[in-house]
């Protein structure tokens, strides 16, 4: 190192203060760019849910209470509507796996113009409007619907079966909406899924059964994760078709949050029932984040 | 991918996989004859066949001016959420902030939350502003709901591109913002369509934020629509499911077939 | 010398000053205190291996990075702080970077259209730089029915035809296949002259370097370690690094004693003074190394040595030899020199003369 050289390094740099403040102002001109989208957020998702965080620990008269909370927890009703959500969103997203996973298994299987048919037939209903398809499921459930007219016309039952108006109508519509959701980022873990491990496998004396369920499972375990976390939050937060398919018999949380709104005369109670929600499906979240992170670490 | 199993061995799961198909197609199809019955009953087969459905929408004033709300609001989204989805892609492909994880997270976070909390929310926040029963209200909630769309379709086709032209151009005398649109736009086009698209759709179908937020004057379609199906199912709605069915299934459709002669003629 | 007089008298070119340019990432220096004038109407090339920080400073030349302290001066203007658009400089990509949305001609006119020029003289300046690379008529093609040298030569024409002050090549040859990459050297130049503008390129490979530039600077971890041409590069380095860098080189060491060269007990003769230091590196290049049969003239330093092993490569035989240190030397014998009987076997004795003004020595460090 030349004595010249140590010497700039103890000078300021040419421009140095001049350049970094071009620098800074770049870096804050390309942040503008994304300042309106974080305007919007922050405005209409964290101000707002920061104030029901606000209101569900406040009573009446403004003091602090947590009585909205041990209103929840004390209250059969509420807790009834917490089992029936999540009994109800377990059984949907299993329902889902069983469904999905060989719907995924053979797209990711198929040739190029195959699946990009069978594509098409997952991607329109999701597509289609929410609205829409529980009507279409009102007009297939119903006691004069078609599934029944089949069933009773076939000469399989004697009465037509009740479908709808109740659980079994809810659940229908909800596995109908969701599978595409599990479909979607299931295949795409599929996809990448290299070939060769499988056909390793078969080298090494695996029966395709055992092949699969000790090779390729594995593997797509990480997109089958994400694609269940991902059903389950949404299925807890249903409003829709529960208020349709359930014909009033079914209530989950997002629809109590919704008359709590109506009924009490402060925000409290539906602010409680919500920010229980948003703990709920947050938690969940980074639970299998966290799960998801440490099995990739796993398979390197 | 080629596999050593056979394609008989592998009846059940093409069986399976046709059957929840046919499921998930179902309901779509459906709907479409559905809305040509001549019959106030919801029978399938319908009995008789007529067009007085659509005829009963296109002449009901509450209807279409129930469409032309949603019609109004969806576009109003597309003009918000696509410019904000697009600079917002732009800025955290090319800035390298500290907290850019956590802006991206905060942009798509309306994606996770669930609806109902954003609906009451966003209630509480414009009856301080007293503009709940507003289109602006409803178009600022949609925009939060399209945003995540737009950027995650956006930034996808960022991947695909060789900014080394964006740097080319601006050597060649463009500023950033002329090279963005003169040579980084043209060319990304079919995302920031697609994510205009998907705002469209978001907002035009939107339910939940919708019935907390906006009613009789400004009742949306999917207001009205979700009265009717709690209450008395008007059959009109067969006729508008079908053609919110092609509404959302035709422009895709389009676009790919646009997609593979672009291709063809390439080649 | 002819070349850069014609490129002068043009009287558009400009000089590039750079001082004191520094580009920290963190505590990592990729460019250390730099400095660096070329003049008007020069060919410079920026040589030096990956990592050596050639293409940073190029990118910061050209607006792309921003360094963290120094000056840039295109004439008498001071740029490092303005944006690359407003530097009128003309860039050629490494990857050509050509808009495949627009046609060749677009592609070309497409600073012009930025410029706001008349349509009809769009067309015409198109036209000549179409002519200027050798691909005229070739307007309404798409980008993607051209080859790759064909595409450099697009790349080119856009970066020159709204005449730009200075001109930046980063690594423009490195994707062409070797022939096609000789003949575009000699074309590169032959524009550049016929141009006159400031040109500065990158590349990692000092065959082109020595064969397009004027002056070739030699960069080494983020340091300018030697500015000249092309021919004093090669026969003056000025440490290691650019002597292993440029040419094919050995090195044995040697001792100085005030004044007086030796290798091991063997007395070294050189052209001049011998430099202010215990310890240097003799750097032999094996081209220059003589063997003959008879006794050589002249002030000639001979070592004694060993053959290990000779290699046929065509044009020439490359020994392997071992000196009396125990040091290990290349000789490169041009086949015109040898014939069957003195061709060196594995194992025999031999001497290797090297003329006095071909002995150099450069500093100890390996930079």
């Amino acid at each position: 190192m030349t004595a010249a050289n140590i010497w700039a390094k103890d000078m300021a740099l040419l421009n140095g203060a001049a350049l970094e403040h071009d620098q800074k102002r770049e870096g804050r001109q390309l942040f503008m760019l994304c300042s309106p989208g974080i305007l919007l957020a922050f405005f209409l998702l964290c101000l707002p849910i920061g104030w029901l965080f606000w209101f569900s620990f406040v009573d009446a008269a403004g003091s602090p209470t947590l009585e909205h909370y041990s209103r929840i927890w004390n209250e059969g009703a509420y807790v009834q509507i917490f089992l029936v959500t999540f009994e109800t969103s377990l059984l949907v997203t299993a329902i889902c796996i069983l469904l999905g996973y060989p719907l995924a298994y053979c797209l990711s299987q198929m040739s190029q113009k195959w699946s990009g048919i069978v594509m098409l037939g997952v991607l329109v209903p999701f597509w289609t409007s929410l609205l829409v398809r529980t009507y279409a499921w009102l007009v297939l459930l119903q006691r004069k619907g078609v599934i029944n007219n089949l069933l009773v016309d076939s000469g399989l039952i004697s009465q037509p079966l009740p479908l709808v108006n109740n659980l079994t109508g809810t659940i229908i519509g909800m596995v109908h909406i969701m599978v595409p959701f599990l479909v979607l980022p299931l295949y795409a873990s599929m996809k990448s899924i290299d070939g060769t491990y499988l056909r390793a496998a078969a080298n090494l004396g695996a029966s395709p059964t055992k092949a699969f369920w000790q090779v390729y499972l594995p593997l797509s375990l990480p997109g089958l994760v994400a694609g269940m976390v991902l059903t389950f939050i949404l299925c807890l937060g249903f409003y829709i078709t529960p208020a349709v398919l359930g014909g009033g018999r079914v209530q989950f949380i997002a629809q109590r949050i919704q008359t709590s709104v109506n009924l009490y005369p402060t925000w409290g109670p539906a602010s409680a029932l919500g920010v229980v929600l948003l703990v709920l499906t947050l938690a969940i979240l980074l639970i299998s984040q966290l799960a998801l992170n440490r099995w990739r670490r796993r398979l390197g | 991918m080629e596999s050593h199993v056979t394609h008989w061995q592998r009846w059940w799961l093409y069986g399976l996989t046709g059957l929840t198909i046919f499921f998930l197609v179902l309901p779509s199809l459906i709907v479409i004859p559905m809305s040509f019955s001549g019959t106030t009953s919801m029978m399938f087969p319908p009995p008789a066949w007529s067009t007085r459905w659509y005829e009963a929408f296109f002449s009901s004033s509450q209807w279409l001016t129930a469409t032309w709300v949603s019609v109004q609001v969806s576009l109003c989204t597309v003009i918000v959420a696509t410019p904000i989805g697009v600079a917002a892609a732009y800025g955290l492909h090319h800035g390298r902030f500290v907290f850019g994880q956590a802006i991206y997270g905060m942009l798509i976070a309306s994606l996770m939350v669930p609806v109902i909390l954003i609906a009451v929310g966003a209630f509480f926040l414009f009856a301080q502003l007293h503009m709940v029963n507003t289109k602006p209200a409803l178009v600022l909630c949609d925009s939060l709901l399209a945003v995540p769309f737009v950027l995650v379709t956006v930034s996808a086709g960022f991947k695909g591109f060789d900014f080394n032209q964006e740097q080319v151009a601006r050597s060649l005398g463009a500023s950033r913002l002329k090279a963005f649109f003169t040579v980084t736009l043209p060319q990304v086009r079919a995302s920031v369509v697609a994510g205009a698209f998907f705002a469209f759709i978001i907002a035009f179908d939107e339910v939940v934020i919708a019935s907390m937020l906006s009613g009789g004057d400004n009742a949306t379609l999917t207001n009205l629509m979700f009265a009717s199906l709690r209450n008395e199912i008007d059959p009109t709605i067969a006729a508008i499911s079908t053609l919110m069915i092609l509404l959302t299934t035709l422009p895709p459709l389009i676009g790919h077939i646009i997609m593979l002669r672009r291709r063809r003629n390439a080649l | 010398m002819s070349r850069q007089s014609e490129a002068r008298s043009s009287g558009r070119a400009l000089p590039v000053t750079i001082r004191n340019i520094v580009k920290l990432y963190g505590p990592v220096r990729a460019l250390d205190d730099v400095s660096l004038s070329v003049t008007e109407g020069e060919f410079v090339t920026l040589l030096g291996p990956s990592g050596s920080g050639k293409t940073t400073l190029l990118m910061t030349i050209a607006g792309f990075a921003r360094p963290s302290g120094g000056s840039i001066a295109i004439g008498e203007t001071e740029v490092v702080r303005l944006p690359p658009h407003k530097r009128d400089i003309g860039m050629v990509f490494q990857n050509y970077a050509l808009f495949p949305h627009m046609s060749v001609a677009e592609n070309i006119g497409y600073p012009l259209r930025l410029r706001k020029m008349p349509k009809a003289e769009i067309a015409g300046r198109v036209e000549h730089a179409l002519e200027l690379v050798q691909l005229q008529g070739y307007g309404e093609r798409r980008v993607d029915q051209l080859s790759g040298g064909q595409r450099q030569r697009i790349a080119l024409a856009r970066a020159i035809v709204f005449e730009p002050r200075i001109l930046l090549m980063d690594e423009p040859l490195s994707a062409l296949d070797k022939q096609l990459r000789e003949r575009m050297q000699i074309e590169i130049r032959r524009l550049h002259d016929r141009l006159g503008m400031t040109t500065i390129a990158v590349t990692h490979d000092q065959r082109e370097a020595l064969t397009m530039s004027d002056r070739v600077a030699v960069l080494h971890r983020g340091q300018l370690v030697q500015f000249d041409e092309p021919r004093r590069l090669y026969e003056r380095p000025v440490n290691r690094f650019v002597a292993d860098f440029i040419g094919e080189s050995s090195f044995i060491p040697v001792t100085i004693d005030r004044g007086v060269v030796r290798y091991g007990e063997m007395l070294v003769n050189l052209a001049g003074p011998a430099p202010l230091a215990d310890a240097a590196q003799l750097l032999m290049r094996p081209e220059k190394l003589i063997i003959s049969g008879r006794p050589l003239e002249g002030n000639i330093n001979r070592f004694d040595g060993v053959v290990q092993d000779a290699m046929f490569q065509g044009e020439s035989v490359l020994l392997t030899v071992t000196l009396a240190g125990g040091h290990e030397v290349h000789a490169r014998i041009p086949n015109r020199q040898l014939d069957c009987r003195f061709l060196p076997s594995v194992g025999s004795a031999i001497q290797l003369g090297l003329c006095a003004e071909d002995t150099l020595l450069v500093p100890e460090d390996a930079a």
